[in-house]
């Protein structure tokens, strides 16, 4: 059986624009890109929580805007059900969309502000599915009950709500034609402590219950813990491992996952810290280093390290782009 | 261990066109000698509003209507504008959730320094310039030199952080106070910046009021943790009796409310929201999320009691022991 979602070696390479490209085809020879997404292949089952973590300015968004078609890959192959998504029509991609969703990060951001919560939940309805007026609004009033918001919000403007009710308005958008995967890329990030653990208790209420799968892209390694069956970790445009989060989050065997890790502040005084730490910042995606990219910050790094990394699988199901283990 | 600061009953209220907020309401606490003092909850429950009025800054239609705040045996809340003029940024100093909007992005990052240690060491130019290379060296600036010279928008968010501590370690002041400083920055970035917080605080004594809502931070970087509520503080504790014995339900409520990443927990929401502020009713503000609630919570804010050794907590059900502290 085919994954419900395949990237293969997927690339999103973005032209870099303004003084400093022009500076740099001067100065260096070289054409200038933006490695924002290098080579990124994973799978995402059926009813299944694949966690994409890593820091700011990896890929992440880049890899789900990819997915949902947001932008193109410059290389590589997003499948859907078994079905390449960059070669379909906009009018075929029309019909595999309803089962593709996402919710974004900024939960306020992403609604209209001139669309009642009623008319923004029904409108992937009238653009992907022929249901008519009444039975449109019958499931968005279905799934505005679902995700917890009373109807008396239905015919609120985004201004009138919460942030957390905002965000439960995005997943019921998502969840209205009932999609097999929705990619919800930090979808908790602006939410504060109680209205997370809401938002992360529902969201895995309603995967249970529908079979959906999930693409859930977050900082927050704490939540991806909680929700995600598996785990990969990015770094500058590539997945450096990926494993089942348990083994992941117990025993990382990159040095930039056990990195991550060890600086995640845990609310235990008597946590013994992992003293792991890298040197340096990030470096650009547009001066990715050659051979492993962690290589000047990796405080294991050895001469091998400069050749071309291997993708192993160190213990079943668990891999890692490392020399080392 | 005496008191850097004593903050005792403070009070402030926000006018507007619906009514009166009470932003904080009556908060007591202090910050030892060389300590790092915690202050958590949820947002708005009023942990920069009374940082602001530790500062003397709250602004209309705010007004700070009572308290005091004790520094060195001045009441700041009876100080003139003058001479708290002479307070801020030199005894008490802030670090903020923006570091990048709060330096000028018209002066290289050095002379920033610099000019601080002009104005309150009367150092000369030459001299405060090399001040101002040892204080972005201290805070872990790489090639300080060569950095000083540069401008804020050539730093990483992580980068203008560090400047900011620098500046605001800069006049030894008493007090720092970070408000916040490490949302927004990632992870391994923030625990640097933690670390420079606890280690700066440890060698040149500063005493630190570190604001966060997270639990994490916390646990890793303070001594003492004081918990708030929706204006009102409702428990303070030594870092360890805090994770150990949270007993004021609403530390007990956030605690259990958080995904952990050491180990797998069952995730409870803390129950309902943090109340309206706006023409609030008396009593503890906790009571419409509360399982021990009574009658007279709603009708009397309880006072802190002492549980244990330097454990202070405000709730009647602990105070009866019908909320049990396990
Ligand atoms: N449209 C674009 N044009 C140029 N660069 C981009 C564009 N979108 C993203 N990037 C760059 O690609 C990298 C990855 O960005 P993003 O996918 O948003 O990372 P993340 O979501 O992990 O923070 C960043 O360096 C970002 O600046
Ligand atoms: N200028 C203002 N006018 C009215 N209310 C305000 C103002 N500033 C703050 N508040 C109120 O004070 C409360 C506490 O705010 P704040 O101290 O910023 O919370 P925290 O820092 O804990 O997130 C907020 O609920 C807000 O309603
Ligand atoms: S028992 Fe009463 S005083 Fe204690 S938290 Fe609940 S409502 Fe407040
Ligand atoms: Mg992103
Ligand atoms: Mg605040």
């Amino acid at each position: 059986m085919p994954a419900l979602c395949e990237l293969d070696d997927v690339k999103v390479h973005f032209p870099l624009r303004g003084a400093a490209a022009w500076l740099r085809t001067v100065k260096e020879h070289q054409a200038s890109v933006v490695r924002a997404v290098d080579g990124i292949s994973f799978q995402v089952q059926a009813g299944e929580t694949l966690g994409l973590v890593g820091e700011s300015g990896c890929g992440k968004s880049t890899v789900a805007r990819a997915l949902v078609r947001l932008v193109r890959p410059t290389g590589g192959h997003v499948r859907f059900e078994g079905t390449e998504i960059g070669s379909l029509s906009d009018q075929a991609f029309n019909e595999v969309r309803p089962h593709l969703q996402m919710v974004f990060q900024d939960p306020a951001a992403s609604l209209n502000p001139r669309l009642t919560v009623r008319r923004m939940v029904e409108e992937p309805l009238r653009l992907h599915t022929d249901l008519g007026a009444a039975e449109r609004r019958d499931r968005a009033e279905a799934v505005l009950v679902e995700v917890g918001l009373g109807l008396e919000l239905a015919d609120r403007y985004p201004h009138e709500l919460s942030g957390g009710q905002c965000q439960r308005v995005n997943i019921a958008r998502a969840l209205v034609t009932n999609p097999r995967l929705i990619v919800l890329d930090e979808p908790t990030s602006a939410l504060d402590v109680s209205l997370r653990a809401r938002v992360i208790l529902l969201l895995e209420e309603l995967r249970q219950r529908h079979g959906l799968a999930y693409l859930f892209i977050s900082h927050d390694l704490a939540t991806v813990r909680y929700l995600a069956a598996r785990v990969a970790v990015m770094y500058l445009g590539v997945i450096v491992e990926e494993a089942p989060a348990a083994a992941l989050f117990d025993g990382p065997a990159h040095p930039y996952t056990r990195a991550l890790l060890a600086a995640v502040p845990v609310p235990d005084p008597d946590a013994r810290r992992d003293p792991f730490v890298l040197s340096g910042e990030i470096p650009s995606p547009i001066d990715i280093p050659t051979g492993c990219r962690l290589r000047a910050r990796c405080p294991l790094a050895q001469p091998v390290c400069a050749q071309p990394v291997p993708y192993r699988e160190v213990a079943p199901g668990h891999f890692a782009a490392c020399h080392l283990v | 261990m005496s008191a850097v600061i004593e903050v005792r009953d403070v009070s402030v209220r926000f006018a507007t066109d619906f009514g009166e907020v009470e932003a904080v309401d009556g908060a007591s606490f202090e910050v030892r000698e060389g300590e790092i003092l915690g202050l958590v909850g949820e947002s708005g429950s009023g942990k920069s509003v009374t940082a602001t009025a530790i500062l003397r800054l709250i602004r209309r239609p705010g007004r700070l209507t009572g308290g005091s705040i004790v520094l060195g045996g001045r009441d700041l809340a009876r100080l003139g504008e003058d001479e708290l003029q002479k307070v801020r940024g030199t005894e008490i100093t802030m670090v903020s959730q923006t570091p990048r909007t709060a330096l000028n992005p018209l002066i290289t990052v050095g002379e920033q320094v610099a000019r601080l240690f002009v104005l309150h060491a009367g150092l000369s130019k030459a001299d405060a310039r090399k001040r101002a290379i040892e204080m972005l060296a201290m805070v872990g600036i790489p090639e300080p030199e060569r950095r000083a010279r540069q401008y804020a928008h050539q730093f990483s968010g992580g980068m203008c952080q560090r400047v900011m501590i620098a500046m605001a370690l800069a006049t030894s002041p008493r007090l720092l106070i970070a408000d916040e400083p490490t949302t927004g920055l990632d992870v391994s970035t923030a625990a640097r910046i933690l670390d420079l917080l606890r280690d700066l605080g440890h060698r040149t004594g500063a005493s630190i009021l570190l604001i966060t809502h997270d639990l994490g931070v916390v646990a890793t970087t303070c001594h003492r943790v004081a918990v708030m509520h929706a204006g009102q503080m409702v428990e303070v504790a030594p870092v360890r009796a805090l994770f150990a014995h949270p007993a004021h339900p609403y530390t007990r409520a956030l605690v259990r409310s958080i995904p952990r990443i050491d180990c797998e927990v069952a995730m409870e929401p803390i129950p309902g929201a943090v109340p309206s502020l706006l023409n609030i009713a008396p009593g503890c503000r906790y009571a419409g999320r509360c399982p021990w609630v009574e009658e007279r919570c709603r009708q009397i804010k309880p006072g802190m009691t002492e549980i244990a050794p330097d454990h202070l907590v405000a709730c009647y059900a602990v105070e009866d022991g019908r909320a049990r502290v396990v």
